[in-house]
């Protein structure tokens, strides 16, 4: 791997305890709130030095503006925000914070929905806001270079005039950063044809707990060894933070066609998803959205979906024209025998435009019919999703908590919106129940508890229904190997800290596998 | 400094819910003199802060986001200060900066999937600012200067003959070329490069006739910057209007809308404005005011709340609301009769935020101009993003107003249209100091004046160097 970007290039991942970057005896946090005051005194002189003088966020009611990401009920104000320009800052930053204890989280656009860039208050919040240069787009090679703070839809707006696109699209792809969907391995609606983030990053210059600049992977498909790459997307920042990432970039198809179907009830659209996937089609998107859900979209973007559905589904279909041809003549037959009642092709790019945009904006746009609500990310087995909504509309009625769903249909990853209002008494909490049973629900039908969004904070809690306490040590095996001091994005994955310890700061004893003779540090 | 919301636990993060649940709650007050940012006349509404859910869909195309990467320079970041300062935190200098940073383009309130109402946020925390900050002495006396003369016609006229001199003498380019002003006065010398060459005035008549068959009687607000500077402008509006068959009502003793004075939150001058303009055209009995200015346009639709509180005048505010109308938004209503010549030109729109925005004004436009034979419109990159002009905005914030500018001006350059065309006086003064510091020669127009030199059959040269 040539050193073409970035510096401080080693020659591999070096995985190890941080004894090269900080003396064994360093000054480290004990955790009194003096000594913590001193290790970030310290951190933020080191950043003083090492960024511009505009690259640090002190006041206290500026620091407030960095204390959710996009799931807000979870808020905690970072003792300081950094807002670096370039990895040698970031590195510097984070070998501060190695040294003296001090944990760190890094932020991207703000707007993850599991709470995975929610600060510390006694942390550093490693804003990548700033590092969002384009460094390069080889057309040719199908491979853009990019930072961290990249927009999601940049990239895609950078290799759209070469006839190439960044394929996975969040619904907020119009925002979120590159940065933000390699630690989340963020997916979006046409992950199901083509996969999720961790598909399209080929490559990153990976700043390590210890503040080490390592790279990982690089512009040819594929490095022999262990796929470290593929351990570090989707860590959600608990093994460093990303600075550079090299992405895949897809050929823009020669046809897409964009159908939106609408459907009595969700019953019926769910088993025209079935009936398409088990007919060998693979859509670029079958997203599907119930009656609640439009009338969110409806009033915030005006997408004029089919009046009275009880369902829609928009399915999308790109590739070569002839292919494009053939497989929209049975998607149409089958939703027609699945109960449509109204079918509507999209004749030009602004039509497509809305249908879609009625899709993207659906999460936020509930705002307009409920004061708060919780954004679930649970996966069934598609087969399971006729059973599961109606369990999930049993579990509304019981309870009387609304929920709206809008979900990637195609890879049965639903995303009930569950609807309170949080001023009144004890709305919240029943919200969270009802949120909680969901997601129990997709365990119990053989899914997982986030598709996309990531564990972070929100769903740290609900490992251990997914995992038993051996499967959560192992993965603490991995992160101990990355962060020893469990300093990079302390408090999420995991329900909590084990074995690493779950307060910043060096370890004094051997770890606990090590101890048990389970395990060496690497 | 008070740190109201600042969650600081020894316990390493217990429960961050429960930390959100103590910064929400009772705010003790750091310092016995901190008063809070906000009194209880009118603050930025509870109700309204928490429409936002912090998705973060406004973030780009906030021009001082794209700027900064800051999320306190941010719709949501201000959304966040605003609402710190309902819970009792103070109205620190730093507080107010960010509040002052925002150009209030309401390229966010286009984005909002939640409908969050930023516009009448940030107007209302704008009023508290203007009642409890005392600014700097440099910064109140360039606003004091500002607004003792732009919504005064009378010394912008003033103010035409030595600039007029000024112009005509030579020494812009060696004042421009010596960089002088910049170091000395940037904000002086942001206003010296706005400053349009001047055209001659035309005095534009109490009544314009209807041309054939009468088919409405309407009135005509001629502004400040657009009637001083920009002559031009309302002379074709009345021409357009009266070729499609309106008469035209121009009060002599209308005076300036409180555009400016709306958007920075200075309440009684708004006010003052407000009413006098509602008197001058109740006085001319019209059903239609039609305004040319997109800024001027936007502010006399929210005469209703800038008037709530006086008895007198909010009914007679809720009436005159109704009758205000863009005059884009007006022809595409009323439909066009009068004939169009061709006009063989390549034209960017550039949709002024007050007009696209502020008042949902995108198609209109758009469809009077493709009604003209001829004519290719080019759309501009970045459509959302403000130039940088936001009413004053440029002229005290100088900077970062020639950063937005110079961004547009490429933007506009890349659709290889020959004339840009867009709907108010300010965004026409940035962009076109923007194009020829970046060195593109282009014509610039108001929309109205693409449609007169049509209806005239006038030829292009008249519209600027193609």
């Amino acid at each position: 791997m040539s050193g073409t970007h970035g510096t401080e290039k080693t020659a591999g991942p070096v995985l190890g305890t941080s004894t090269d970057t900080v003396p064994p005896e360093a000054t480290s946090a004990t955790g009194t709130p003096g000594d913590k005051a001193d290790a970030i005194a310290a951190v933020t002189r080191v950043a003083r030095a090492a960024l511009p003088a505009n690259g640090l966020i002190t006041d206290p009611t500026e620091l407030r503006t960095y204390e959710c990401d996009g799931l807000a009920h979870y808020r905690v104000t970072p003792a300081l925000v950094v807002l670096p320009e370039t990895t040698e800052q970031v590195a510097a930053v984070v070998r501060a914070c190695a040294e003296h204890g001090v944990p760190f989280v890094a932020r991207g656009s703000g707007t993850g929905l599991s709470g995975g860039a929610l600060p510390r208050a006694d942390g550093i919040l490693v804003v990548t806001s700033r590092m969002r240069a384009i460094r390069e787009v080889r057309a040719a090679d199908q491979r853009a270079v990019v930072e961290p703070g990249v927009i999601n839809l940049d990239v895609t707006r950078a290799a759209t005039p070469e006839g190439y696109y960044y394929a996975p699209d969040p619904s907020s792809q119009q925002i979120c950063s590159v940065g933000g969907n390699l630690a989340e391995n963020s997916g979006g609606a046409h992950c199901l044809k083509y996969g999720f983030t961790s598909n399209h990053v080929l490559g990153t210059d990976l700043v390590t707990p210890q503040g080490d600049v390592v790279q990982l992977g690089g512009l040819a498909p594929d490095a022999p060894g262990y796929d470290l790459l593929g351990t570090v997307v989707g860590s959600e920042g608990t093994l460093g933070i990303a600075t550079t990432a090299i992405v895949r970039l897809v050929r823009l198809p020669e046809e897409v066609r964009t159908l939106l179907v609408g459907f009595r009830s969700t019953d019926d659209a769910g088993a025209a998803t079935s009936a398409i996937i088990s007919a060998g089609i693979v859509p670029a998107a079958i997203e599907m959205m119930d009656a609640l859900a439009i009338e969110a979209a409806e009033a915030a973007v005006h997408c004029n979906y089919p009046d009275g559905a009880g369902a829609v589904l928009v399915i999308e279909l790109d590739g070569a024209a002839v292919e494009v041809e053939h497989e929209y003549e049975q998607v149409e037959r089958l939703c027609r025998e699945h109960g449509s009642f109204e079918q509507r092709l999209a004749i030009d790019a602004a039509e497509r435009a809305l249908i879609w945009k009625g899709r993207k904006s659906a999460f936020a746009a509930v705002g307009r019919i409920s004061p708060d609500y919780i954004v679930q990310d649970g996966v069934i087995p598609r087969t399971a999703l006729p059973e599961v909504l109606r369990a999930i509309a049993d579990l509304s009625s019981s309870s009387g908590v609304r929920v709206a769903n809008v979900f990637h249909a195609g890879d049965g990853n639903l995303h009930p919106l569950v609807l309170f209002d949080g001023e009144k008494e004890g709305a919240g909490e029943a919200a969270e129940e009802v949120s909680g049973a969901i997601l129990d629900l997709c365990i119990s039908h053989g899914g997982s508890i986030t598709g996309e969004h990531g564990v972070g904070t929100d769903k740290a809690a609900y490992m251990p229904r997914m995992f038993t306490d051996e499967d959560l040590d192992t993965m603490q095996l991995v992160r101990c190997a990355f962060d020893p001091d469990n300093i990079s994005n302390p408090g999420k994955v995991f329900p909590t800290p084990r074995l690493c310890g779950e307060v910043p700061g060096k370890r004094k004893k051997p770890h606990p596998l090590v101890e048990a003779g389970l395990a060496d540090a690497f | 400094m008070a740190q109201p919301t600042r969650v600081q636990s020894d316990e390493p993060q217990s429960d961050p819910r429960k930390a959100g649940a103590q910064a929400h709650g009772p705010v003790p007050i750091g310092s016995p003199t901190a008063r809070p940012a906000f009194d209880d006349e009118h603050p930025p509404s509870a109700e309204l802060i928490s429409d936002c859910v912090h998705c973060g869909f406004c973030l780009p195309t906030c021009p001082t986001y794209t700027l900064w990467g800051e999320e306190m320079d941010s719709p949501r970041g201000r959304i966040d200060l605003m609402k710190a300062g309902l819970q009792g935190a103070p109205m620190t200098d730093s507080m107010v900066q960010h509040f002052d940073a925002c150009l209030g383009c309401m390229a966010c309130v286009t984005a909002c999937p939640s409908g969050v109402q930023y516009d009448k946020l940030i107007e209302a925390t704008r009023v508290q600012v203007e009642r409890h900050h005392t600014r700097s002495p440099g910064d109140r006396a360039m606003r004091a200067a500002i607004f003792a003369l732009f919504p005064y016609k009378r010394r912008l006229r003033a103010l035409r003959g030595p600039l007029r001199a000024y112009q005509a003498s030579g020494l812009p380019k060696v004042v421009r070329r010596s960089g002088l002003l910049d170091r000395l006065a940037p904000k002086l010398a942001a206003m010296e490069g706005l400053a349009p060459v001047l055209e001659k005035r035309e005095k534009l008549p109490e009544r314009v006739p209807a041309v054939g068959q009468r088919r409405a009687v309407v009135g005509m607000l001629t502004g400040c910057v657009q009637g001083e500077f920009f002559p031009g402008v309302n002379a074709a509006t009345a021409r357009v209007l009266a070729a499609e068959g309106c008469d035209v009502v121009i009060p002599r003793r209308q005076g300036c809308c409180g555009a400016l004075s709306v958007h920075n939150g200075r309440q009684e001058e708004a006010e003052r404005f407000a009413r006098s303009t509602i008197d001058s055209f109740e006085a001319a009995g019209v059903d239609t005011v039609v305004v040319n200015a997109a800024g001027c346009g936007s502010s006399m639709k929210e005469y209703a709340e800038v008037l709530a509180d006086d008895p007198a005048y909010a009914e007679r505010a809720r009436a005159f609301v109704a009758k205000v109308r863009d005059v884009s938004e007006y022809l595409a209503e009323l439909g066009s009769v009068a004939p169009r010549h061709p006009l063989e030109v390549t034209i960017a729109y550039h949709d002024a935020c007050h007009l696209g925005h502020a008042q949902g004004i995108r198609q209109q436009p758009r469809a009077l101009l493709r009604e003209i034979p001829g004519l290719q419109l080019k759309e501009i990159p970045e459509a959302e993003i403000c130039c940088g002009s936001a009413g004053i905005w440029n002229v005290l914030n100088p900077e970062p107003a020639r950063e937005l500018g110079d961004r547009k001006a490429r933007n506009i350059a890349s659709t290889g249209a020959t004339l840009l065309v867009t709907a108010n006086p300010g965004c026409l003064m940035q962009v076109s100091s923007s194009l020829e510091r970046q060195g593109t020669r282009m014509g610039l127009a108001h929309t109205i004046e693409v449609l007169d030199a049509s209806i005239r059959g006038l030829p292009l040269s008249t519209l600027g160097p193609q």
